[in-house]
């Protein structure tokens, strides 16, 4: 019986087993010599897994007694997060290894990460949701202080960890408030349980559990950290804060409001439209006074998830396709931009304010270029991909008659417009400046290039991701 | 009111209690102390759960160990409690408004609080003779065997994190070589000269 639990939960051990492999191998070898290695390695490694789901995950499986689901909803953001992270990784490499921050435990932590944020989206019970989620956060408050010697950095991870640990605290209370009503942890007794008539209880431990949700996906009332965390950490740990772990969170999300509390949609779905309408016009108001490229891009997030959750509040499966199809858009754009601010430097040293982008088009023509289209792209201008990701949530809002909710979305989306036209405005019509440096790392430039002629060529068909994203919605939502 | 009851109450009053003093006491030190109070007050609570076990690892572990622990880092960092206190007292009458709507909202919540259908059968003690270890062991390595394993990782993730962020590799300082050590030969170690009277080396 064991045997097949773990048959089922096979990827998951796999990596496991690889991060304690290569932990032992780098320490008793040369330590962070080894760290290019393993890099490359665990990206490859996620690689593989990504495929190896995508072909050998078929139906609906749960082990250990329904605390680990296995279905087509949990691999699909398996593999969008597994293959963000091994983009991700592969940028870092030459980042971390010019700055000397290339240590051998930041793959390795990486992965362990990967591990947590797989069992979130897998989890079917309430204390496996916990674990997962804790795996995961505890892996990048390390990782988000990796530079240790700065103060930046540190205050980075330490905000996180504190700010963490208080929504690990709220998420706790409103589950053992769950456990309370229902009796116990498992999402198909939950369901079960809320099936007659849910007590106000319940609905505290709701929306005790939303509020740590939306920490992690940093939505606003709830995004303080974000623009801080992001500004410290090192940028590759930045780009990897801004993809796979958003998307894990989002996922999580999804998870537990359709799986544990989808017999009272009416209940959360006022709650995620609040957030969801809240997020969108902070990420895109406050945005407009930023100076740093990074932390304009913690805003964008907060924006990009205000949007993501309002897929989710439709409450419907449309709304969760629409939410994965938006995470999946997202996660693209998100590693092209991250490619391109990898890349500035100045004399070797990186760059991340605003103004010094100005008329970088004469400077380099085709990376000004591969930019613009990925801001037209996330400020969702009609031929990009982006608009699809966009369209598809207002839709599924106005279909799940949050009419007002989508107007609202239209108008935060004009409003965010501006910070990303800003850039390009720097680009092609700002006065000239001090040039950045012109070379560019080609794995960057190939993460850059790549990610932008997706967002163009992605037009025709989305690269049949919408039909994925509606079965994995189906398995999710019935 | 029963023994049982009584015994109940005694123990809840005192862990709440402690748990507030732990918090309000202004001096770190004390702070521990109630926090060991209250630990050893939920310890009696899980005694009268029929916990014995876990009673008395929450006794060895958290009091013998932790809190220790905690007493012996608050003791030798130096922080300025009262600084702290200084810049908090700030913001102390919002504090104490969210507060306050906050437990009124859960006593609200709480007043009227109703459990799911079957739940007393779900969350009935297993009857039937099993003892405390037995049925821990059966749960820790049984039923949430995943869950087990987890916790593994998140504390191995830890320990990584711990000494990625603190260990320095000093090179101007001598280390210790366990192998040179022991494959050090005493016969060419030491030599014994032997010196004669009345001459110097």
């Amino acid at each position: 019986m064991i045997g097949a639990d773990i048959q089922i939960l096979m990827p998951e051990v796999v990596l496991a087993v690889y991060a304690m492999g290569a932990l032992m191998a780098a320490v008793y070898t040369t330590k962070d010599g080894m760290a290019p290695l393993l890099t490359w390695a665990t990206s490859g490694l996620f690689v593989l897994l990504a495929v190896w789901i995508g072909i050998n995950g078929q139906g609906t499986n749960a082990a250990f007694g329904g605390m680990f689901v296995d279905d087509g909803f949990a691999r699909f953001a398996k593999i969008t997060i597994l293959v963000s992270a091994a983009a991700v990784l592969l940028m870092s490499e030459s980042y971390m290894q010019q700055r000397g921050l290339l240590r051998f435990e930041y793959p390795i932590l990486v992965a362990l990460a990967v591990v947590g944020m797989m069992v979130m989206v897998s989890a079917g019970d309430l204390m496996a949701l916990y674990m997962g989620l804790e795996l995961q956060s505890l892996s990048l408050y390390v990782i988000a202080s990796l530079r240790r010697d700065s103060v930046k950095s540190t205050e980075a991870g330490l905000k996180y960890f504190v700010l963490g640990a208080l929504s690990s605290g709220l998420l706790l209370y409103g589950a053992s408030l769950t456990y309370g009503f229902a009796g116990t942890t498992l999402f198909t007794g939950i369901i079960e349980a809320t099936a007659h008539e849910p007590s106000l209880g319940l609905l505290f431990g709701l929306v005790f559990l939303i509020a740590g949700f939306a920490f992690k996906v940093s939505a606003a009332p709830f995004h303080m950290w974000t623009p801080d965390v992001y500004e410290g950490s090192p940028t590759p740990v930045t780009a990897f804060f801004a993809t796979a772990p958003k998307v894990a969170a989002m996922a999580l999300f999804a998870r537990v409001v359709h799986d544990a509390f989808g017999g009272i949609v009416g209940d959360w779905q006022q709650i995620v439209a609040f957030l969801a309408v809240v997020s969108m016009f902070l990420g895109a108001i406050a945005a407009i006074g930023q100076k740093d490229i990074k932390r304009l891009m913690a805003y964008s997030s907060i924006a990009h998830m205000g949007f993501a959750l309002m897929g989710l509040a439709a409450g419907t499966a449309f709304g969760v396709q629409a939410m994965l199809i938006y995470m999946a858009i997202y996660v693209t754009m998100n590693i092209g931009t991250f490619a391109f601010i990898l890349g500035m430097e100045r004399d070797g040293r990186p760059v991340t304010n605003i103004d010094s982008l100005k008329m970088y088009s004469k400077q380099q023509p085709l990376r000004a270029l591969a930019m613009l289209v990925l801001l037209f792209s996330l400020a969702g201008v009609p031929p990009m991909v982006g608009f699809f990701g966009k369209f598809y949530v207002l839709r599924a809002a106005y279909d799940g008659g949050l009419a007002w909710l989508a107007v609202a979305g239209v108008i935060a989306s004009v409003i965010g417009a501006f910070y990303y036209l800003r850039i390009v405005y720097f680009m092609y019509f700002g006065e000239e400046g001090e040039a950045l440096d012109g070379k560019m790392n080609p794995v960057l430039w190939a993460f850059l290039m790549g990610s932008a002629a997706i967002m163009l060529v992605g037009v025709v068909n989305l690269f049949g991701i919408e039909p994925a994203a509606a079965a994995a919605a189906a398995t999710l939502v019935n | 009111m029963t023994v049982f009851a009584f015994i109940f109450y005694l123990f809840a009053v005192t862990t709440v209690a402690g748990g507030l003093m732990t918090v309000v006491s202004r001096n770190p030190v004390h702070s521990v102390l109630w926090l060991i109070l209250a630990f050893l007050s939920s310890a009696g609570l899980f005694v009268t759960l029929g916990a014995e076990f876990v009673a008395m690892l929450l006794i060895i572990v958290y009091v013998g160990a932790v809190a220790v622990l905690f007493l012996f880092v608050v003791m030798m960092l130096d922080v300025d409690f009262a600084e702290l206190k200084a810049e908090m007292t700030k913001y102390l009458p919002l504090a104490l408004l969210i507060g306050v709507v906050v437990l009124m909202q859960l006593a609200l919540a709480l007043g009227v609080w109703g459990f799911a259908d079957g739940v007393d059968g779900r969350i009935a003690a297993p009857t039937g003779d099993l003892d405390n270890t037995r049925a821990l062991g059966l749960l820790v390595y049984d039923k949430y065997l995943l869950l087990f394993q987890l916790a593994g990782l998140i504390l191995l993730v830890a320990m990584i994190g711990a000494i990625v962020l603190t260990l320095r590799h000093r090179v101007d300082i001598k280390r210790q070589n366990v192998l040179a050590q022991m494959y050090r030969d005493p016969a060419k170690a030491m030599e014994l000269k032997d010196v004669k009277p009345g001459q110097g080396l």
